[in-house]
């Protein structure tokens, strides 16, 4: 299943205003994997996975999804398979009501209305808002919005599943609930966060970015062993690596 | 500008209502749309001193919303709200057009305040029926419908840009300004030069936000196409639907019912 590939190869992305937030990234992704790219605030993750659906045109540098290089001709078909969700659901829900903002993906795949009505009523379950259906997105939470977010993406069915932060905002018990639902998603997904411990539970393998360039690449657990990297990324461990401050007062005591 | 958020969300219900399922909202947009059309035509060609024969007119919005469980109380405060600007529009007529036109006791009532009154009562029926139109359709299926009557693409799509364009600006218009009340204690802020750069920052926030909305639904496969979820097709009861609402408007157009039934109450009362 070789179209479930995601390459990048000397990626680099200048903003209009001069700001260089990626540059020479190259990475390969291959089929069912899950990747997680980490780095602190402003180090170019979002503008990274906006390339994957071609949302942003890189600069320089290619794209390949599967067998096909992204470009104008081929956007269509890559966006059927690269499902993103986006850092601020605000920009993902703009239909008047939250099945209808579902159902926008499938409907423009071309479903017919009984195949798009049983798409969104599961995508809506699988995230845990099947009750908000009928309300109008912009009176959600924010949690909720993220979660209807995801479901919009989720009801496409895509091959590929980016997003960009996933969990953040969510209330604890849905955060499991995502994190579950992301394990169960065969396919190859790749996902930007701040929440290392999630990371640590659902990929195997990290990209740690710093300053828009690839600073290291490779299994999860090794990369969280490398404090000295982490250090030099604005990094730390995730909690459950860092031991209990209170069971056993070792280390844990950079925290708050 | 918070006030004006908060009448924006409130128009953004209108757009809920169309979620309902009565007899008038599973008819066809086209039909409705039609029927807006001609019913709009018929009330605006009215001369500008007209004013007795535009009230049988209301019987259209009275049984729309009747039929369709509309909010009435909603939609009369929406109507109340554009006939203020219609109001601040229409505010010289009696003051240009002296002549008198009728006479009530030792009173003379101008053209002006006459055309005055019309002008209000033809945008409170035809802005009603666009409300009744878009509260028991929806915009989407408004701006498809069109399409499908033969309205380029191009415009269809661009009417709909501009209304979730409307949405996105007063939603960002109202978080500049809750962000600068906050920060201004109480005060006036630092005045007129805060507020040029909220302004100037409002437009390109909104302009930024607007694309990625846009680039978001590109994500999702949008090509231009719409798709409402109401599938329906145009049937006996639309031809029923636009035939009789198109006939009653022509024929309250081209004949005066209230001098005929007013007439005709004289004939019978002694
Ligand atoms: N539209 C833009 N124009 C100019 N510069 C931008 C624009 N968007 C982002 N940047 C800059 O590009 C860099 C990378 O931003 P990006 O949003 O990719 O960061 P990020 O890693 O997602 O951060 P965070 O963790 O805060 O979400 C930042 O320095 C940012 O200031
Ligand atoms: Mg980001």
């Amino acid at each position: 299943m070789s179209h479930h590939i995601v390459e990048a190869k000397n990626l680099q992305h200048v903003y209009p205003d001069g700001t260089i937030a990626i540059k020479d990234v190259s990475f390969r992704i291959t089929h069912g994997e899950s990747v997680a790219i980490i780095g602190a605030n402003g180090a170019g993750k979002s503008t990274l996975l906006q390339h994957l659906n071609g949302c942003l045109i890189a600069t320089s540098g290619q794209i390949r999804i599967g067998d096909t290089q992204l470009s104008k001709g081929t956007l269509p078909d890559i966006r059927r398979t690269v499902g993103m969700v986006f850092q601020y659901p605000d920009d993902q829900l703009f239909m008047p009501t939250v099945f209808e903002d579902v159902a926008f993906g499938p409907l423009n795949l071309g479903l017919s209305g009984e195949e798009v009505e049983q798409r969104v009523t599961e995508a809506l379950e699988r995230v845990g808002a099947g009750h908000l259906r009928t309300k109008p997105p912009y009176n959600l939470s924010g949690g909720e919005k993220k979660r209807v977010a995801i479901a919009t993406v989720l009801a496409m069915s895509p091959d590929i599943l980016v997003m960009d932060e996933p969990t953040s905002g969510l209330d604890p018990f849905a955060r499991r609930q995502l994190i579950s639902l992301l394990r169960e998603f065969q396919h190859t997904k790749i996902f930007t966060s701040h929440d290392l411990d999630m990371v640590l539970d659902l990929c195997q393998r990290t990209i740690i970015l710093h300053e828009g360039e690839i600073m290291a690449d490779g299994p999860t657990g090794e990369i969280f062993l490398n404090e000295e990297l982490l250090a030099a990324c604005r990094l730390e461990k995730p909690f459950s690596m860092q031991g209990c401050p209170i069971c056993n007062g070792k280390t844990g005591t950079k925290k708050t | 500008m918070t006030s004006i958020h908060a009448a924006v969300i409130d128009l953004k219900r209108l757009e809920l209502l169309a979620e309902s399922d009565s007899a008038i909202h599973v008819i066809d947009a086209r039909a409705k749309v039609l029927v807006t059309l001609v019913f709009i035509v018929a009330v605006v060609s009215h001369n500008r001193y007209e004013l007795a024969r535009l009230l049988p007119f209301f019987i259209f919005p009275a049984v729309m919303i009747a039929l369709a469980g509309l909010p009435t109380l909603y939609l009369a405060r929406k109507i109340a709200l554009i006939s203020i600007f219609v109001l601040m529009v229409g505010l010289f007529n009696p003051v240009f057009d002296r002549t008198i036109l009728y006479q009530v006791g030792q009173w003379g009532i101008s053209g002006g305040w006459i055309s005055l009154f019309s002008l209000l009562i033809r945008s409170m029926l035809t802005v009603g029926a666009a409300f009744i139109l878009v509260g028991t359709t929806g915009f989407t299926a408004v701006c498809q419908a069109l399409e499908r009557l033969g309205i380029p693409q191009l415009f269809a799509i661009q009417l709909l840009f501009l209304h979730r364009y409307i949405f996105v600006l007063a939603d960002e218009a109202g978080r500049s300004s809750r962000a600068r009340e906050l920060r201004s204690c109480g005060k006036k802020g630092l005045g007129v030069a805060s507020f040029g750069s909220l302004v100037g920052h409002l437009l390109l926030r909104t302009w930024q936000r607007a694309e990625r909305i846009h680039t978001a639904m590109l994500a999702r496969g949008f090509v231009g196409q719409f798709h409402a979820h109401r599938k329906s097709r145009f049937g006996m009861a639309e031809i029923y639907f636009l035939l009789g609402w198109s006939t009653l408007f022509i024929l309250l157009r081209a004949f005066d019912i209230t001098e005929t039934l007013v007439a005709s109450m004289a004939g019978v009362l002694p």
